[in-house]
């Protein structure tokens, strides 16, 4: 079973999943960092592949893939530097990206090689609903690879469902309509929308993602989803405080404590 | 063979939305409506109104004796530059700010490179009565400081792009994300042929009066609304579009299309897509675009502001697929002469956009007699900073030559 599926059928609350970018702070970061979340609790990773124009992205995951970038990392080193993760990682483990940089790669030989690594799933924010059903659904289920799709407060409770159809590990709730960043909380437009998305009854967990950056959003959002991802502000952490052991675990225990 | 975008948004294998979620909402709103707005009474008909009364159409087809001479052709020039704000980007801003009401929007954020685009929406919206938001990269926001100065007269809110390298490509995404964070009551008017579908296709409609003009009045004057040749300058390729559209089925007329080569394609200072690019997604649109083998967008370069972006439409892209419009490229030094070129055998100034489309003239074989159309997109003014340099180099080869003739002189007496 993909090791996605697998959390969530044993783990329904308050999951805590990650995203870096890879590349960055360090070229060489991305296992250690990988070890150092899964060491402290981490319950799942989504690995960034850096693009030089991340379109859906705030100011800190701009920084951390234009130095990801500088510091040479490219999608065909990533998964060199990954190729034996599964000795030491054994936590759901995801890449994701825009779709420009794996298109050029060749979805195929991408979906074929993380599977061999042992990556479960692939997010590709401007990948549409259409474009994969139509092109790629057949190459990700020939690989075992679960794809993830993201909703919005603006996401009609019909395209839910449709995107509901083709998930399978889960669906990736975006908190509010904004680009990647942290913000100060969650109000009542937001908690009403978490709401609606929980009243729905779907068929596959919802983790949520943008905006939750501490304990507090964290919290809120595990009131309504299946659990939160933290992306912008681990990335600033690592920025400013780097990607030690030491560093990591500091961080996600001013979350879990 | 059908040049026009299919109903999933494709022409071709280039176009489509590849777009995040967030962004969905909107560009379905978009896609589901503009043909039904579009072919409104009521829309047709302000449109129309406001283009003559205005924007000042229709924009003169004007033959120009001497160029024809040179050339040994029937050489007319499509007038855009005497469009309201100075170029063919008012057509478009026109239209979208129609569009915007019809959709009951109530802000409108735009991008801009050189400031052409910026001042058309920002001229628009002054006249509708709204917001006006436009994201210029930093970079430009300092080198075209007159551009910049007409917006905030105009009203708009002008914002500086850090992100990225600070140009074209990084003022669009960031408008682009604003959109993300922003989706209710704004409309977001792109400024060329890019974009998600249906943009592309919306942009050139607009723009397509261009070439409706340009079939009537090449009616009256040559007696055919078919011209042989027709040449514009692509950058995402609006002017171009709106140029070629009701041509695009006439096999019998030639359609060229010219980019900007920045230093020369061989010196990676470039911005001919076409030539450098490879099929890839830029600002959520399948088409060529100018990457690394690892799908990373490089920063174009060309002197021309206008054209500096890394992509081209997907309708273009389509165009050079298919083999439908030839294309050629200029350089900076080609352009420069070309823009000096009309202007003194014509009295002329254009724009360093359209002087890429000029300079492609000693390049192209004509049959004698044929009938050329260039389209002059815009005017000049804003790019007297780079026409001064020119005329000073121009000054100082004059200086060396008669300094030269001097002393040659000397030494013989």
């Amino acid at each position: 079973m993909n090791r996605i599926t697998e959390l969530f059928n044993k783990k329904k609350r308050n999951v805590l999943s990650f995203y870096f970018t890879a590349g960055h702070p360090e070229p060489d970061s991305t296992l250690s960092i990988l070890k150092s979340l899964e060491k402290n609790g981490a319950d799942m990773v989504e690995i960034g592949m850096p693009f030089s124009d991340p379109l859906a992205d705030g100011p800190v995951i701009q920084q951390s893939s234009q130095i990801a970038l500088k510091n040479g990392m490219t999608i065909k080193k990533l998964l060199a530097a990954l190729e034996s993760v599964r000795e030491e990682v054994t936590i759901p483990l995801l890449c994701m990206g825009y779709f420009n940089t794996v298109l050029q790669f060749g979805m195929e030989n991408f979906c074929k090689t993380i599977s061999q690594i042992g990556i479960d799933g692939v997010i590709l924010p401007d990948l549409p609903l259409e474009v994969y059903s139509e092109k790629y659904q057949a190459i990700f289920e020939r690989y075992g690879i679960i794809p993830v799709f993201l909703i919005t407060p603006g996401t009609s409770d019909e395209r839910i469902r449709q995107t509901e159809k083709y998930s399978k590990g889960f669906i990736y709730m975006v908190s509010s309509a904004s680009v990647t960043g942290a913000k100060k909380g969650f109000g009542n437009e937001q908690l009403a929308y978490f709401k609606r998305i929980k009243e729905m009854n779907l068929s596959v967990p919802v983790m949520a993602g943008f905006g939750i950056s501490d304990k507090f959003t964290f919290n809120q959002v595990s009131d309504y989803a299946a659990g939160g991802i933290i992306g912008s502000a681990f990335v600033s952490h690592l920025q400013k405080e780097g990607a030690s052991e030491n560093s990591i675990g500091e961080f996600i225990k001013r979350i879990v404590k | 063979m059908d040049y026009f975008v299919n109903k999933k948004g494709y022409y071709g294998k280039f176009g489509g939305a590849y777009i995040p979620e967030m962004l969905y909402p909107n560009v379905k709103e978009l896609e589901e409506n503009y043909l039904k707005i579009m072919e409104s009474e009521a829309f047709k008909n302000e449109f129309a109104s406001l283009l003559k009364n205005y924007v000042g159409r229709p924009s003169p087809l004007y033959y120009s004796e001497r160029l024809s001479g040179k050339y040994g052709v029937k050489l007319y020039l499509k007038r855009e530059d005497l469009n309201h704000t100075g170029s063919h980007k008012i057509n478009n801003t026109i239209g979208q700010i129609l569009m915007a009401r019809f959709l009951g929007k109530k802000r409108i954020i735009a991008e801009t490179g050189a400031g052409q685009h910026g001042v058309a929406t920002a001229t628009v919206c002054a006249r509708e009565g709204v917001e006006c938001v436009v994201f210029m990269g930093a970079t430009d926001v300092a080198r075209q400081k007159p551009n910049v100065e007409k917006m905030e007269m105009l009203g708009a809110t002008v914002i500086p792009v850090e992100s990225g390298n600070k140009t074209l490509k990084d003022a669009t995404n960031d408008a682009i994300r604003h959109w993300i964070s922003h989706p209710d009551e704004t409309h977001y008017i792109i400024g060329s042929v890019v974009g998600p579908h249906p943009y592309p296709d919306m942009v050139a409609r607009f723009q397509s009066v261009i070439s409706k003009e340009m079939r009537s009045q090449l009616n009256k004057q040559t007696g055919s609304p078919l011209p042989d040749k027709i040449i514009a300058c692509v950058g995402g390729g609006s002017n171009a579009a709106g140029a070629f559209y009701h041509y695009l089925n006439e096999n019998k007329v030639e359609l060229i299309a010219v980019e900007a080569d920045g230093l020369g394609l061989e010196t990676g200072h470039t911005a001919a897509t076409t030539a450098a690019g490879t099929p890839g997604i830029i600002h959520g649109s399948m088409t060529l675009l100018m990457q690394t083998g690892d799908g990373q967008i490089i920063e174009p370069y060309s002197i021309s502001a206008g054209l500096d972006y890394p992509g081209i439409g997907p309708l273009h892209a389509h165009l050079f697929d298919v083999n439908r419009a030839g294309f050629y490229r200029a350089t900076d030094q080609e352009a420069l002469d070309a823009a000096f070129e009309l202007t003194r055998l014509e009295g002329i100034i254009p724009a360093l956009e359209s002087a890429h489309a000029l300079a492609a003239l000693p390049k192209i074989k004509f049959g004698k007699g044929e009938v050329v159309v260039v389209n002059i997109s815009g005017r000049g003014d804003k790019d007297m900073e780079a026409y001064r340099k020119h005329l000073l180099a121009e000054k100082r080869m004059k200086f060396k030559k008669e300094r030269f003739k001097y002393l040659f002189w000397k030494f013989i007496k």
